[in-house]
């Protein structure tokens, strides 16, 4: 009995867990359904190419929904990255201090959103909307609304090393995504600032009286997204050897629809970056999927919205309570009979 | 903070004047809490007890005055919450002490973590000292709350037990407790009012605020009554039941009685 709740209790713990089971199963639909399609390894590498942008802007979402903040800007962010890269790679031919300066205008952006929400007390929703109509402006203008097209881009460094491909097939951007949801889980769970992220998004009074600084969290909090939306403009950016001043719009649903599914909760105070990554390649399969099982076009958006609905409900039923329940459940099924029945009463732990 | 062992007063504020514009919210306070000692400060709402609490634990500075903490005079002037912290208060809030979503090893030591270079947290190390305090300093006994339990899975006595356990890790000398048992049920109060005893068997010092005078009674060595940003009255347990306390306080409130002198 006692082995079974051990074991059951592990599986509790596992980060991003149920969120990890449904990108499973649906992707065993997938196998199921359209199997000349899944069974390949094309399919994997295309989604391998397409889904990081949209991953590195959903984690750095994640950070800020956990602190209780919005950010609707970062997909103008995108287009702006996008165009001051391609702008210094065009005039100058210097594709790294593009890719430089375009992070830097990233952090920028989010360093301003960061003083609107953390020194001027506008609501990051409103502020952040502001911004991004704002950015969005100033990329049409400056870009004269025109595409710029960068099919030289290919031969350069820059180009192999962000979104080369490995073996020749493999899209390097993969692992970039990769490497940085590993490395945001720790700043997120194994580091002072992620848990200062934590306890503000909980109760940032709570935190203010503990002695964090909440300003100066919060405007990090935004600069470090600006920087990681710049990232996901340039791997784009590169991937398609084309800059076009809407680029990132279409971004704004599909990463929110990510963290979401991934098991964050709006509320605040507890991010799950696991399941963001996850759910970033359960938004970027299910299109293709769907398509590939020849059910139709039209059902494309209704088996979204179904998978979507599934996996928030799922998360709510499975939050802290749920798993509480259910290993309970489980314990009374392992158990004999008549320990369950004397199971042991929750009350009366305190002094 | 280890404490010389001459200490006499754990703090002492001397004619502290706080005025908001032209508002005066504390006339002329002067008090001192012994180095042992768990005071009860009273009084309505409006008294005054707020603003002298904030005063106390660096939120705002006071218009004049001196402050002393440790026998030790503090600048005022550059006196703030880290400061407090540093110099060993620590404030119980109602309802502002513990992160609801948090594990206890995270509660436990926010905003003061055990880190490595570069500020990664070492987890093995906090976890192993919160529980020790939760075992040893809090008592907890129970199953199925631990370490990484989270804050909303105690009850509200417990929680204040979590915040004043901490305080007590953090080698605390006067721990503040800004009315802490507010919206608790009797039951909590009564572990609340455990964990305050144990503040004084630690030979700690400590201000009790309260609206329940039966609950400062028990715990406090001497009671403190401020109206009006004045203190009216300090009064030792030894001089006085909790009945006369009571008639006392009533008495005032019409009144009937001339200001008590210390």
């Amino acid at each position: 009995m006692s082995r079974a709740t051990h074991r059951l209790a592990f599986l509790g713990r596992l980060e991003g867990l149920p969120i990890g089971v449904v990108l499973a199963v649906l992707y065993l639909v997938f196998i199921v359904a359209a199997p000349s399609v899944f069974t390949g390894y094309r399919i994997y590498m295309s989604f391998f190419q397409t889904v990081p942008p949209m991953l590195v802007l959903a984690l750095g979402l994640t950070f800020v929904i956990t602190a209780g903040e919005i950010d609707l800007s970062f997909p103008a962010v995108m287009a702006l990255s996008g165009f001051v890269f391609t702008w210094v790679f065009k005039t100058f031919h210097a594709p790294a201090s593009g890719f430089a300066l375009a992070i830097a205008a990233g952090a920028l952006v989010g360093c301003i959103n960061g003083f609107l929400v953390a020194r001027l007390r506008v609501p990051s929703i409103m502020a952040t909307l502001a911004t991004q109509f704002l950015w969005y402006g100033v990329t049409v203008l400056i870009a004269g609304g025109l595409q710029i097209n960068i099919e030289e881009i290919i031969t350069t460094t820059i180009h192999t090393i962000f979104v080369g491909r490995l073996f020749g097939v493999f899209p390097v951007q993969a692992l970039w995504a990769l490497g940085l949801t590993a490395f945001l889980w720790f700043i997120l769970n194994r580091h002072r600032f992620g848990e200062a992220i934590m306890f503000i998004g909980d109760n940032a009074e709570v935190a203010r009286v503990m002695g964090i600084n909440v300003e100066a969290t919060r405007m990090w909090l935004f600069t470090i997204h600006g920087a990681l939306a710049a990232f996901a403009g340039l791997l784009l950016t590169l991937e398609i050897n084309v800059f076009f001043p809407t680029q990132g719009q279409g971004m704004l649903l599909a990463a929110m629809a990510a963290v979401f599914i991934g098991g964050t909760s709006i509320a605040g105070g507890q991010g799950v970056l696991v399941g963001t990554f996850f759910g970033a390649y359960i938004i970027g399969s299910l299109e293709a999927g769907v398509v590939a099982t020849g059910i139709g076009g039209y059902w494309v958006q209704l088996v979204e919205g179904l998978v979507m609905g599934a996996s928030v409900i799922l998360n709510v039923i499975l939050g802290d309570e749920g798993v509480s329940v259910l290993s309970r459940a489980a314990r009374k099924w392992a158990a004999p009979p008549e320990a369950a029945a004397t199971g042991q009463p929750r009350g009366d732990r305190g002094p | 903070m280890a404490e010389p062992p001459q200490v006499r007063t754990s703090l002492r504020m001397v004619n502290v004047q706080k005025w908001f514009g032209s508002v005066c919210a504390l006339k002329d306070v002067t008090f001192e809490v012994g180095r042992n000692e768990i005071v009860g400060l009273i009084g309505d709402n409006g008294a005054g007890k707020s603003t002298l609490v904030k005063i106390l634990t660096g939120v705002f500075p006071p218009t004049t005055g001196e402050l002393y903490i440790a026998d030790q005079q503090v600048d005022t002037r550059s006196y703030s919450v880290k400061k407090a912290h540093a110099l060993g208060i620590e404030t119980v809030y109602q309802d502002k002490s513990l992160g609801e979503k948090q594990a206890m090893w995270r509660n436990f030591f926010i905003g003061r973590e055990i880190t490595y270079p570069l500020g990664f947290l070492k987890v093995g190390e906090q976890k192993r000292i919160a529980t020790e305090i939760m075992i040893n300093t809090i008592g907890f006994r129970g199953k199925g709350i631990g370490v990484d339990s989270k804050a909303s899975k105690l009850s509200g006595g417990e929680r204040q037990g979590v915040a004043i356990g901490r305080a007590m890790h953090f080698e605390a000398n006067l721990i503040i407790l800004d009315e802490p048992t507010v919206a608790l049920s009797l039951k909590e109060v009564r572990k609340v009012l455990n964990f305050v005893h144990k503040i004084k068997e630690a030979g700690k010092a400590s201000i009790y605020i309260s609206h329940n005078l039966a609950d400062v009674y028990e715990i406090a060595d001497r009671f403190i009554v401020i109206d009006r940003g004045e203190i009216v009255a300090s009064m030792a347990k030894a001089t006085i039941g909790l009945t006369e306390l009571d008639e006392f306080l009533l008495d005032y409130s019409h009144g009937l009685k001339d200001k008590v002198q210390p």
